[in-house]
């Protein structure tokens, strides 16, 4: 499927529901004109600042084909947007944690209920996800936005604890790796906050740790030791990415390895001449 | 002529048994400290030593008792009685070994020697017919779950996705039957061997934390957000993705490990903790060839 067919699928669906809802919660007033080409259907005219009726249109147009009027959920699929079926959990309860995440990386609204999420580019501007983070958690009493401070942290805590709970699968040098049935993305260019609520979450299939599991003081540490590993220290020169000791050890031995050889052989060469 | 070659000969005699002295000295050194204390040092200076006189020796061979003469003229390809000549002339000059029997014997004892000192470890290789310790671990009904901490896990505390790394209390954590991986699942969706039933109190789990593949700490749990669409829970090894199924016991969904994780049985305390309800269902650690069944 196209990528341009699912977006006006998608816009079309969404206009559906915004008139549902607009019948359903009286007039919000979702008018339906002049929409841009990026797959997300907006008001014509928004509020200078992020409000909950914002909010709460922008969800019915984007999010409710999956998650459902008013985030109910979707337990079986339906016809949502374009020929994708409709299918998502309820997010009532998960606060304005989860929707800050999902929505300040990317990794929501997905195109296909049944693809995994990746970190594509953000397609809301931070007034609208601040209006469906205010929407999201005013659907039901759920833990709000955290406030690391990573700064009191400690570094030397902070690769211990990462290299226990998260080096299985983010790698020891948080470039990220794989897990049977999906990707682990690599944790350079996530705000402290993101890295917080993600640990706290647990998003699609990582699992979530608790603060009776790893405390805020030690996520404080943690954060500060990823964000450390943006750039990390290359004792050896030319760090490849810091993509682990194998990938290195190929680069050694079939490029510089042969190089130093041949510039050996070129050198002893000349000196015969 | 002759004063040179018996020279020579002595001095491969004496290398040799300098040879053999060196091998029983490897040996000697092995039997007699503990594996603990073992000086590698002299281990290798010894064996070293062996092989240095062995290959003196028959360098002095080469150089002194093989006659190295060269033939002046072409090699004759078409004189029989000639060829028959060169011959006679190496076996004159051969023969000059004149103790020849005593070479051989002194040869075969230094290579004997150095043999025994390489098949000497072998004996360190555990029990080859008492295969019980492979059964033993630190646990046994009644004995608590702690964390790394060695706080005791109450079942209340055990929540859902996410997971527990426990050992048993007052053990070592670094015996290999220590740490276990537990999990708190729905108990509706358990699917376990019909023998296992009463082992996952309110679907409360527990699993052997080392893979049955190559011994690797099982670290990955994966945990759908939304099971409706992704991949299920499973428990991961990071070494080579060998994947097991917490709800059936364990078993091998995919990757390279032949055996199903280990199972512990639980129970819970009249205080709520977590205790052990009896040993692993199999033999915690990793397999070796042709292991791709439970032993019975």
């Amino acid at each position: 499927m196209s990528r341009i067919r699912l977006q006006s699928a998608t816009r079309r669906a969404g206009f559906v529901l915004a008139a549902l809802v607009a019948l359903s919660t009286g007039p919000l007033g979702a008018s339906a004109q002049a929409q841009p080409p990026s797959g997300i259907v907006r008001p014509d005219t928004e509020p200078a600042k992020p409000t909950l009726e914002l909010g709460s249109e922008l969800f019915a147009a984007n999010c409710s084909s999956c998650h459902g009027i008013a985030g109910k959920g979707i337990t079986k699929a339906r016809p949502g947007a374009g020929d994708v079926s409709g299918l998502g959990p309820s997010l009532r309860g998960v606060g304005a944690q989860a929707a800050d995440f999902y929505l300040r990386t990317g990794l929501m609204p997905l195109d296909n209920p049944h693809h995994e999420p990746s970190n594509d580019r953000v397609l809301f501007s931070d007034k609208e996800i601040r209006s469906l983070v205010l929407y999201v958690a005013s659907l039901g009493k759920g833990p709000g936005i955290p406030a690391p401070t990573p700064q009191r942290g400690n570094m030397s805590d902070g690769a211990q604890l990462f290299t226990s709970d998260c080096a299985g699968c983010h790698q020891e040098d948080a470039r990220g790796g794989y897990v049977t049935g999906a990707r682990v993305p690599p944790l350079q260019g996530y705000t402290n906050t993101e890295i917080a609520e993600a640990v706290r979450i647990g998003p699609y299939l990582m699992p979530r740790f608790t603060a009776s599991q790893i405390s805020n003081a030690q996520l404080d540490s943690i954060i500060k030791y990823v964000q450390s590993q943006n750039h990390p220290y290359n004792r050896g020169g030319w760090g490849i990415g810091n993509i682990g000791p194998i990938p290195e050890g190929l680069v050694t031995w079939l490029i510089a390895a042969p190089l130093l050889l041949i510039s050996c052989l070129v050198v002893g060469r000349r000196l015969r001449r | 002529m002759n004063g040179p070659r018996r020279a020579a000969e002595f001095t491969v005699l004496a290398l040799l048994a300098l040879a053999t002295l060196c091998a029983m000295g490897f040996i000697f050194v092995y039997a007699f400290f503990s594996p603990g204390g073992m000086p590698n040092a002299l281990l290798g200076i010894s064996l070293g030593l062996c092989l240095i006189f062995i290959a003196s020796a028959l360098l002095v061979v080469g150089k002194r008792l093989v006659p190295n003469d060269e033939l002046e003229d072409d090699y004759p390809t078409e004189h029989p009685e000639k060829q028959a000549e060169v011959v006679e002339q190496l076996r004159t000059a051969g023969s000059l070994i004149t103790r020849k029997r005593m070479l051989l014997g002194a040869g075969s004892i230094a290579g004997c020697a150095l043999g025994a000192a390489a098949l000497t470890p072998v004996l360190s290789l555990g029990p080859f017919w008492d295969t019980a310790a492979l059964d033993r671990t630190p646990w046994k009904r009644g004995v608590r779950l702690v964390d790394e901490t060695g706080h005791p896990l109450a079942a209340a505390d055990i929540l859902r996705e996410t997971f527990y790394t426990a050992f048993p209390e007052g053990a070592d954590p670094e015996d290999i039957g220590s740490p276990i991986v537990v999990l708190h699942l729905n108990a509706a969706d358990l699917r376990m061997p019909p023998d296992r039933s009463g082992w996952t109190p309110r679907g409360i789990v527990a699993y052997s934390k080392i893979c049955t593949h190559a011994g690797c700490a099982v670290a990955l749990f994966r945990k759908p957000t939304f099971p409706t669409v992704e991949p299920q829970e499973a428990l991961v090894c990071p070494c080579h993705y060998s994947t097991f199924d917490p709800f059936t016991g364990g078993t091998v969904t995919f990757g390279p490990a032949g055996r199903p994780l280990p199972q512990l049985p639980l129970q819970i305390d009249g205080a709520g903790h977590l205790r052990a309800a009896g040993n692993f269902s199999a033999r915690v650690g990793p397999s070796w060839w042709n292991v791709r069944e439970e032993p019975t």
